[in-house]
Order: structure tokens, then sequence, then C-alpha cells
């Protein structure tokens, strides 16, 4: 029978700052998150990459947390939903999702949160329909996707007149 | 932050105003909690050891080596729980859904549970559990379940609702059944008779947030159970009858749910995470894998519908006699009835016959979802008044209003109509922007309309006015789609308070009253009534300690925009916060409770209209253009009213689509994940554009109606309609795929 | 996360990983993970050692040469997909290996994770067929270079021994006058697995005429295919209705595909010509610089 492989340890920086956690090798990114880290504002909802509420920034690209291997985040700078606002303010997506009503029950919101962060950086004026293929790999069954497109428009055009 | 500019309702401050939502700023930074996130100290976690056989006979369950693996704590299996003998038979069969006895019933049935240190650990011993079972012959569909000598799931299920009674048990557990007039005098008054058959596949409500449930249970009885669900007084409740426990023994608080639609409703690891509890004598957490979730927990029903409908050439609808069966899965209890009762709910018909079979077969037992039943006879139903209104050639609005239901028809399940606005979903839909634009060039336009009851039921508030003047409102009903911006914008409004003064909260089952499920659109509606009830108790107690503060009558006392002023204005206006501030001398602490049944639910209706069109060649169906209009009765938040309007479509144009539970021969599901599950993604879809009706329900103080629900009836049928209009190919069977259109395109090239 | 027995290695040359690879029999090389973790999770397979290759430079770098470029094997597809230069030169390349899910999907996924997970529906496949991309591969007796239609035998099978895997991929810019691209039938629009794929490569001549073809489809046998018929029916000949009625119907014909939840045998044999016809049409358009949409 197999016994479990010792946990190696793991240095990166999340949400700014420098944190080491013990993986195990064959455990994913977003249990090592959410489990040993504290950082349940990553979701799962399937586990398989289908779903995108784990949606993390890795080095400011979109991933899913549940593909990564944890021991893969060595040397890695991520940035999780609990690190997208400033201590101060909320990130402008953010408002536009609470001023728009961009989310009811709220689960898949981080990761459509983080993914909409990752295509605003890239493309600040992006169109209905870049959106619509760039929030593709996050699911939400509550809203029909309507507000919260409207609230990564409302965000970009807000980005856009104070950059 | 601004919030967005709203036209408020004249005679209304705040009700009708789009304020950011109460746990709105938790949900955007990571920090709600939802099912899963609990961590408690010394907690284990656990595993669920599910059947790969769609019906087996279990002969022994071995659970000696997984109990020596590294970090196993505990295992339960069917043995650990109560004898189910002496239990009413849905109780018998709920305990027997979670934790299966003698048999398994359907692929995913759970068999054994562990508790372990890590999910890991519990995960390798529920393997190394060995179970030996004796496979059974299944069925999967109704035809299956129906014919003679099917193999029977359940020895003792007699057909309930049927005289003589059966004498020897079958799968069909109830029959449904409506008529009225005379179906032959209806046919032959008729000008065009159509016939029709129509089949559904089950399709699961597809939150995104896995079941979770987290239990720690006392030596004293007692336990804590944390769960995800639309009603942790339900849960609680179902919980304890399952494991022989008094309800009060139970303490449920619940989590942020992460949708449920009705498919958390019912219980699955709740009762495993207590008994797991209690016997490794640590908290434990139980979560699904979303696999699980395909395989284990409620789908709506498959269906098989046969139709035949006449109409007149005036557009008078003469006569319907509808037949259905529907899949319940592995134990009774799928929404037949409410399929029946809501059928012709939309229309006024003289002369019809309404049959309705409660069928089992070996698939999960199916939870509510959404109107359950009600979209699956919509689909019948609209698709065939569609067909007439071609067969006659008239307007589908026009000979939807020919036949409307309104006050003082009865509908077909009894009741006479109230005030309902199905008349206005029809007018907003023809007076649309939409209807009056041309259909583009290569596309079909479809439309459809739909009926829900919505419901009141048990629902408790308690108000308190803290010292500093602003509010708290505790009720049990989960928020799984706005409810508390709704409970604080009532607050707010009968108090006349500034709606960021009013904090909502939802409660643990020890500290308010029973409340029934989030379910059946009926939150705002009841829980709201139940607030505004509590809030007036508090106005008149302001009143009271204002007339005690001026030494008058409190007859001379109003309550005017957040104050108690005195109607000669000799006396200086008290705030709400002056009040609270002087409480202990004007009678001590401010807080009032208001708990009541709700009657006098207003039912909704909505009619949706949609563009579409079809890649001829590849059987690919794109929505172009929808917009759908809802009576609301009243929108308390309007923009959570268009979510729930825009999200019930969404479901439905995925259930149009694409989305089924795909089996294979050996009763194993195909497709257990959001890979091959498909539900709409966001570049699959147009905007949903919204026309709330306001229609008000004369039985509650805003004239709420309920939202939730009656979204997800039309877009079926008003889609295959579409796509009838676009290709001239009448698709009778859900879902209406590539793979399925093509076909139908290619059969029709070939005529 | 189903197992935990499984130790983790990065090396950072390809010496280091062959030699692991080499050492440990169950040891599994991998670049993005998107379907290995998923495969893990439902129980198949069990490595004992997973080796990730992202940390060796040359698995990661995209180089442009002379003749084309050379890519990294587990160079995330985002990269490819935005490089204007390599979007522009061949787009239907370019396309295919930006349908290989969703952008999450995207900043991991590589071609060649896409190939040696030896899905017969894999979207980068036909669109590297077309393009007659070459893998370089290392192993325990040293390097060697194979066409990439010499690497999957089946569904889930390579022609790679156990030690080895591939480093990078040998591209060719294409001749004058030449277009690509890749069309694939997925229900939806996005996140599903291709039911059918079709890949082409059209070189036009002075006349407008196809001087050459290579057309490619996925997901309608054991391994992605070239469609030799569909290819001869085109050369020589102009662009025109019955030229690609003939490619439709010769790639039907060169269907072997299953019965499946994703579609049936007659869907995919059907629609096969059909996107075989669409894509040749838009490689042509391409060739004769007339069209650069493709893809969403």
């Amino acid at each position: 029978m197999n016994t479990p492989h010792t946990k190696s340890v793991v240095s990166c920086t999340i949400n700014g700052n420098a944190t080491q956690f013990l993986a195990d090798s064959g455990g994913t990114l977003l249990n090592a998150l959410r489990d040993d880290i504290g950082l349940t504002g990553v979701k799962e909802g399937c586990g398989t990459g289908d779903c995108g509420a784990c949606s993390i920034l890795v080095e400011d690209r979109v991933t899913c947390a549940c593909l990564i291997f944890a021991p893969e985040a060595e040397g890695a700078t991520i940035v999780t939903i609990e690190g997208l606002a400033e201590a101060d303010h909320l990130h402008p997506l953010q408002e536009t999702f609470l001023e728009g009503a961009a989310l009811q029950c709220g689960v898949c919101t981080p990761g459509f949160l983080m993914a909409a962060k990752a295509l605003l950086d890239k493309n600040p004026d992006p169109t209905e329909t870049e959106i619509r293929y760039a929030l593709a790999g996050n699911l939400c069954r509550c809203t029909g996707y309507d507000k919260i497109i409207r609230a990564v428009q409302d965000a970009a055009e807000r980005m856009r007149e104070n950059a | 932050m601004t919030m967005t500019e709203d036209p408020t309702t004249p005679g209304y401050k705040w009700v009708g105003t789009r304020p950011i939502r109460p746990d709105g700023l938790d949900k955007v930074t990571g920090k709600a909690r939802f099912g899963a996130d609990l961590i408690l100290p010394n907690m284990v976690e656990a595993a669920v050891l599910r059947s790969r056989h769609a019906h087996a006979r279990i002969l022994s369950i071995d659970t000696a080596a997984a109990l020596e693996m590294p970090g196993v704590q505990a295992i339960i299996t069917g043995d650990d729980f109560p004898p189910t003998d002496d239990m009413a038979p849905g109780d018998a069969h709920q305990a027997v859904k979670v934790m299966a006895r003698d048999k398994v019933l359907f692929e995913g049935h759970p068999v054994a549970a562990v508790a372990a240190t890590s999910r890991a650990e519990a995960q390798a011993a529920a393997k190394a559990i060995v179970v030996t079972y004796e496979q059974l012959p299944h069925v999967l569909t109704v035809d299956e379940a129906m014919a003679d000598g099917a193999p029977i799931l359940h020895d003792d299920l007699i057909t309930a609702n049927v005289d003589p009674a059966p004498e020897t048990a079958s799968n069909i557990a109830s029959r449904a059944f409506f008529e009225r007039g005379d179906l032959d005098e209806g046919f032959a008054a008729a000008d065009a008779i159509l016939e029709r058959s129509y089949t559904t596949k089950p399709v699961h409500q597809g939150y995104i947030e896995p079941h979770a449930a987290v239990a720690d249970s006392g030596q004293n009885g007692r336990a804590n159970l944390w769960v995800s669900s639309q009603g942790h007084f339900d849960m609680r409740t179902m919980t304890a009858k399952v494991l022989g426990m008094s309800a009060s023994k139970i303490k449920a608080t619940p989590a942020e749910i992460g949708g449920g639609f009705g498919g958390k409703t019912t219980i699955y690891l709740e009762p495993l995470a207590v008994l797991l509890s209690r016997k490794a004598n640590r908290p434990v957490r139980v979560v699904m894998d979303r696999d699980e979730v395909f395989m284990a927990t409620g789908p709506t029903s498959g269906s098989s519908m046969k139709i035949k409908m006449g109409i007149k050439n005036d557009g008078t609808i003469t006569a319907c006699d509808l037949w259905m069966a529907f899949e319940a899965g592995a134990f009774p209890g799928s929404p037949v009835g409410a399929a029946s009762m809501t059928a012709l709910a939309c229309y006024d018909v003289d002369n019809f016959r309404i049959e309705g079979f409660d069928v089992v077969v070996n698939k999960p037992k199916v939870a509510a979802y959404r109107a359950p039943g009600a979209p699956i006879s919509a689909f019948a139903v609209e698709s065939m008044i569609d067909e007439l209104a071609r067969a006659i050639d008239m307007d589908p609005i026009e000979l939807r209003l020919a036949n409307a239901a309104k006050e003082g028809v009865q509908a077909p399940y009894g009741p006479v109509f109230p005030r309902i606005g199905f008349i206005e979903t029809l007018e907003a839909i023809r007076d649309s922007d939409h209807y009056r634009s041309p259909v583009p060039e290569g596309q079909g336009r479809g439309l459809a309309s739909g009926f829900w009851f919505n419901i009141g039921g048990n629902s408790v508030a308690t108000v308190n006015v803290h010292a500093d003047g602003n509010v708290s409102v505790i009720t049990g009903s989960p928020d799984i789609g706005g409810s508390r911006s709704s409970m604080a914008l009532f607050a707010a409004e009968e108090f006349g308070i500034d709606v960021e003064r009013v904090q909502p909260h939802i409660a643990d089952t020890d500290t308010i009253g029973d409340t029934d499920v989030t379910g059946g659109s009926r939150v705002t509606l009841a829980t709201g009534k139940v607030v505004v009830e509590a809030c007036r108790k508090i106005v008149t107690d302001l009143c009271r300690r204002a007339a005690k503060t001026w030494d008058c009558e409190i007859e001379d006392v109003e309550w005017v925009q957040g104050h108690a002023q005195h109607v000669s204005g000799t006396e200086s206006p008290l705030s709400l916060a002056d009040l609270a501030a002087n409480a202990g001398r004007t009678g001590g602490p401010i807080s009032a409770t208001h708990a009541e049944n709700v009657r006098g639910a207003g039912a909704g209706f909505s009619t949706q209209l949609v563009d579409l069109a079809v890649d001829e060649e590849t059987g690919q169906t794109s929505i172009v253009r929808y917009t759908t209009a809802q009576d609301a009765g009243k929108a308390i938040h309007p923009s959570y009213v268009e979510g729930q309007m825009q999200g019930g479509v969404v479901q439905g144009i995925g259930w149009a689509l694409n989305e089924e539970y795909i089996h294979r021969a050996d009763g194993t599901l195909d497709n257990p994940s959001f890979l091959d599950y498909r539900i709409p993604v966001a570049s699959d879809l147009p905007m949903i554009d919204t026309i709330v009706v306001e229609v008000p329900n004369p039985n509650h103080p805003y004239g709420v109606r309920g939202v939730g629900e009656v979204g997800i009836v039309p877009p079926m049928a008003a889609i295959a309609n579409a796509i009838d209009r676009a290709t001239d190919c009448r698709m009778e069977h859900l879902p209406m795929s590539p793979v399925a259109l093509l076909e139908a395109i290619n059969e029709r090239n070939a005529d | 996360m189903r197992n935990w027995y499984m130790d983790y290695l990065a090396p950072t040359s390809v010496e280091e990983a062959v030699g692991a690879l080499a050492a440990q029999p169950d040891a599994r090389v991998f670049a993005g993970a998107t379907d290995l973790i998923p495969q893990i999770r439902a129980g198949r397979p069990e490595p004992g050692l997973l080796i990730d290759l992202k940390r060796i430079d040359r698995c990661t770098t995209v180089t442009k040469t002379d003749t084309g470029w050379v890519v990294g094997a587990a160079t995330p597809t985002s990269r490819l997909t935005e490089d204007p230069d390599f979007s522009s030169t061949l787009p239907g390349l370019s396309e295919a290996a930006g349908l290989i899910g969703s952008d999450q999907i995207q900043n991991r996924s590589s071609l060649g994770g896409n190939l040696c997970n030896a899905s017969p529906a894999a979207d980068s496949v036909p669109a590297m067929l077309v393009n007659e991309v070459r893998a370089v591969v290392a192993g325990g007796n040293g390097t060697r270079t194979l066409p990439v239609g010499d690497i999957t035998t089946g569904p889930g099978k390579t022609s790679l021994a156990d030690d080895e895997f591939i480093v990078e991929f040998e591209i060719d810019a294409p001749p004058p006058n030449t277009g690509d691209a890749y069309l694939r039938m997925i229900p939806r629009t996005e996140m599903d697995i291709a039911v059918v794929g079709a890949g082409a490569q059209i070189t036009l001549d002075a006349d407008g005429n196809c001087a050459a073809a290579r057309i490619a489809l996925g997901a309608v046998a054991p391994t992605a295919l070239r469609v030799a018929d569909a290819e001869a029916a085109l050369v020589g000949n102009p662009i025109n209705d019955d030229t690609l009625a003939a490619v439709a119907a010769a790639a039907s014909a060169a269907c072997n595909p299953i019965d499946d939840k994703r579609g049936t045998i007659a869907y995919r044999k059907q629609v096969a010509g059909v996107l075989a016809k669409r894509a040749v049409k838009l490689a042509a358009d391409r060739a004769a610089g007339t069209n650069a949409n493709g893809a969403h």
C-alpha cells in the first residue's frame, strides 16, 4: 500500500505577502490556498477546470487553481480575490459588480472578478463579444451573465476614465 | 460608491430602488463563507463511498481494512442508522436515499461514509471498503419502468390515487388527475385538432457550489450543523427524522448558499456528517465533488408526454387531453402533480383531461428545480399552441390573448383567479420593440408563456432597534438571490430611514422561529410580509413611546419620514434615533417579532420572445435576441427581479439546447461534469432584455407576487417554436442539440 | 484531490528530465496539467512522480528562425495566440491552439500536452498536421525529430518510449500565397471538446487555383488524420462549389468515428464534410489575402 510522501515547503508571494506553506506533492494549489493558507475566497465548483470558480492570477495571468499542483507555486506571484482590493478602496470591478447587481448567490463571483481583471489589464476597451469569450471559462448559473457583462463594461469605462 | 439611479415608485422612498446589497461587499472580496468554507478546530474530513451500480442488492460491506487505514476516525454504513420500519413512507425513503440499506437504487447511492484526518485519507479509506453486490436489472426511463414485467424498485410500492387500488407493486408511485367539461364535445367543436408526443431528459439545477455540510455532535445528544441550503430548518428536521432524533436537538446554522434553484431543499450529506461526528467524536466536514453532485443529487424529471388539442378558427381552444409520465428517480416524488396543475393554467379552457404518473426509475431521486414540473408540461402545451396558431394562421399572441386566464377564471386545479397579470405580460411583449421589429433575415422568432403558483408559508421576523437608532432585521430565510436587500428595503420604507441603517441577518434554528424553505418564490412575499408586520408593530410602539414622552394620547402621534410627530405640530419631532436613545425610559428595548403562515400568494406569469438562427449544415442554434416579460406584482429591488428573470431564461436556454443526463446502457451516468453537462456559457448568449410588469398582488402590503421561478417555464417551447419558424422542423424532444436538430433538418430535406 | 502519493520534480534541463523519467517507471512528465489533474482526480493514472517541464528553458521558449518557429512543447498556448507575428503568419494554427479551453486553460495548456494527451479531439493537432509540424523528442537514446502525425497512435496512446518526451516543435513558415485555418464544431461556443475538427492549409497559384492542399480532421477517428482524397480533389483546381463539395464528400468518407455522448457517427461524418469545406474556403481566402476571420 502506498503511504503519503513527505510534504515539501513551497515559498511564494500571495497577495503581496511572502508566504510559505507545506504542500502535498500531488495536491492542488486550490486545496493549499483554501485549507492550508485559509484563502477560502477561492472557490471549488468542479475541480476540473470547467467552471472557473477557483480563478486566480499567477504572474498576472488568470488560471484555475484546481489545475495547478501545489509545488508548482514555488517562486510564483499569486493574487487571489482576497488581494484584489486595496486596503482603503475596492477595485473598480468590485464596485461595478456591487452597483450593477452582477451577483446573486455570489459563489462564482471571485472567479469572475479575477478573470475580468486579467481581461481588462490586457484589453482596457473590450467589446461585448470579447468580454463574453474572455469570461466563457467562468460559469454562473444565477444571473444569465447579462449583469456581469455590463459590470465589466462599466468597470472598463471607469478604469479608462481614471487611467 | 454611487447607487444606480432609479425613479422611485410614487409614495415609496426605498421600495423600488436599487441599493447595494448588504452581503455584497463580503461576496466581492472573498469573505463570504459558503458551505465548504467553514473550518472548525479539530475538524476531520469525510468521503462517501457510492454505488457504481444502478440497481443491486448489497450482500456484504467489509470495512475492516478501511478502518486500519491511516487517519481514519470513523466509518458508517446503513447499519448505523435507525431502522425505517416505523417511519412514514416519505421519511423512510428519505432515510434510505441518504444511505442505502439492503439495495442500491441508483449509481451514486451512498453505501458508506468515512471520516479521516484529511480528505485524501478519507477517500483512500472509502476505496478500501469492500462491498459485494448482486446486480439487479435496472430501468432508466418511464417507458421501461411502466412496461409489463419491468424490474421493480420497491416491492411495497402500490400506485396511489387509482381506484380500485392495484393489488401488486409497480414502479408507478401515484397518479394525478384533473378534468373539466366534456372532451368529446370539445373536440367536436374544434376546426383543427393536433396530436403530438414530447419527451424531455433529466436536467440538473447546476448550482456552482457543490453540497457541503459540517457537523459537530456532542455526547449530550445534541448536534450543531452548518449547512448550505435553501432552508436550514428543513435540513434540521429531515436530518433529525432520518437519525431518530428530536429536531430541536439539532441547531442548524445557515452558510451562504452558492445557488440551489430548488436542489438544496433536501438532505444528502447532513445526516452522514452528524453520525460521523458522533462516532468520531470530532467535528466533521463533508463536501461533494462535482461528479457526486451530478450522480447523486436532484435533477428534475425526464418525461414522456402525449397531448391532443382542438381549436376553433377564431382561436378558441376547445379541448385538451394531456397524458404525462415523469421520472421520479429512485424514490417517489416527481413534480408531475405540479406539472398537471400548471399545464393549462395560462388559459381558460372549458374541456380538458390531464393525467400524470409519478414513476420510479434507477436514477437519483429528483429534487425541486425552479417551478418544478411546470417547464416540462409547458414545453408540450406551448409547443402545441404554436402549432395550432400556425394551423389556423393566427398570431401567437392574439391566440393566447383570446384564451388568456384572468381575474374570475377558474384555474384548472380548482381555485378562481384573483387579479393576475398574464394578459399584461402578453401585451408587454406585443408592444415591445422586439416584437414590433421585423424578424431578421435567416432567423426564426418564437414565443411562449408560462405560469407558476408562487407560495406563501411560514416565516418569522424579529426586528430590533439598536440604541443608535439603527435596525436589525432577523429572519430564517436563506438568501439565494438578494432577498436580504428586499428585507432591508421593506424595513427602510416602513421606518422611513436610510436603507444603509438596516442590517438584515439570517439566523440559526435556535435563534429565530421555524421558517419554511427559500423556495416557491416565497421569501420576498412571505418573509417580506412578516418583516413589514414586525416593523409596523415597532412603529406603533414608537408612537406610544413618543406619546409617553409628550404626555399625550397615542392617537395624537403619527409616524412620518422616520420621525414621531405630534399632530398639532407643537412638539419637536422625535427621530428613530432619539426614541432609541431614550428607550430605557419609555419601556425598555425596542424589539418586535411577527410570525405568520402567510397566505395570499399571487400567481406569476411570464411571456417570452426569442429570435434565433440555425446553422443548417451543423444543426447549431444561436440565440440572437431574447426578451422576457414577467409580472412581479411589485419589484422591491428591480435589479434582483431582473436577475431572477434573466437567470431563469438562461437556465431554460440550456435545458432547451444542450443540457441532459446521458446514461450508459449499464445505468451509469456518462456526463457527470460541467465539461459534458453543458450549461450555457457567457459567449453563448445575448443580453436578456427584461420587461418587469407590475400588477400588484392585492394580498401583500407592497403588492409582491414572487419572481424566482416562472421565468424558466417558457424558454424551451419558445425556442422550439422559433426553431420551427426558422427551419420548418418541429422539435418534440429535448434537448434540441445540434445532433438532434441536424437529424431533423436531414429528414426535412429528404421529404 | 484523491491522489497525494506523488512526488514532484521540476528539472531545469532536458537531460535532468530524461534521467528522472528513465529512473522511475511510473513517472510522468507534464506541462499545463489541464488534462492530467482531472484524470488523476478520476482515478487514472496514478503516477508516482510528476515531472514539471515548465522550468526547462527549451520547453517554454518560442524562437523565430530563418525558416519558421521553434516552439517549446510546454509553452502556454496563450503565448502563441498573443504573438502577433506568429498569429498573422499561421492564423489557423494560432486559432486552433487558442481553442484549447478557456483563458484560464490557455495560460496552462500547451501544444505538447495537447498532442501527448492523445485525445482524438485535440484541437491543435489537425492544425499541426496541415502545417506538417515536427516534434523534437528527447529520451534515453538521445534526440530524434519526427512528424507530429507519427506521435499519436490511438486514444490516449503515443509512439513515445517510456523515457521520451517532446521538447519542442519545429514549425515551418508557410510558403507564399498560403493560408491555413482550423474550425471545430462544439455544441456551445466555448468550453467543449470538439465533436468534429477540420484543419486546412491551402496554397494558391497565380491564377487563384489550388497549387497545394493539406486537409486534416479531428474527433472522427482514433487519431487526427490527413485526408488525401480531399487534398487531391483540390490540387490544380479552382476553389469553387464543385471542388468544395468534393472536399466535403472525401472528408465525410474518410471518417471512422464513434457514437458517444458528444456526437453520433452520422453527425460526425456529415459535419466533417461541412467543416472541411469551410476550413478550405477560409484557408484559401487567407491565401488570397481576402479574409482573416476564423474562430470567433
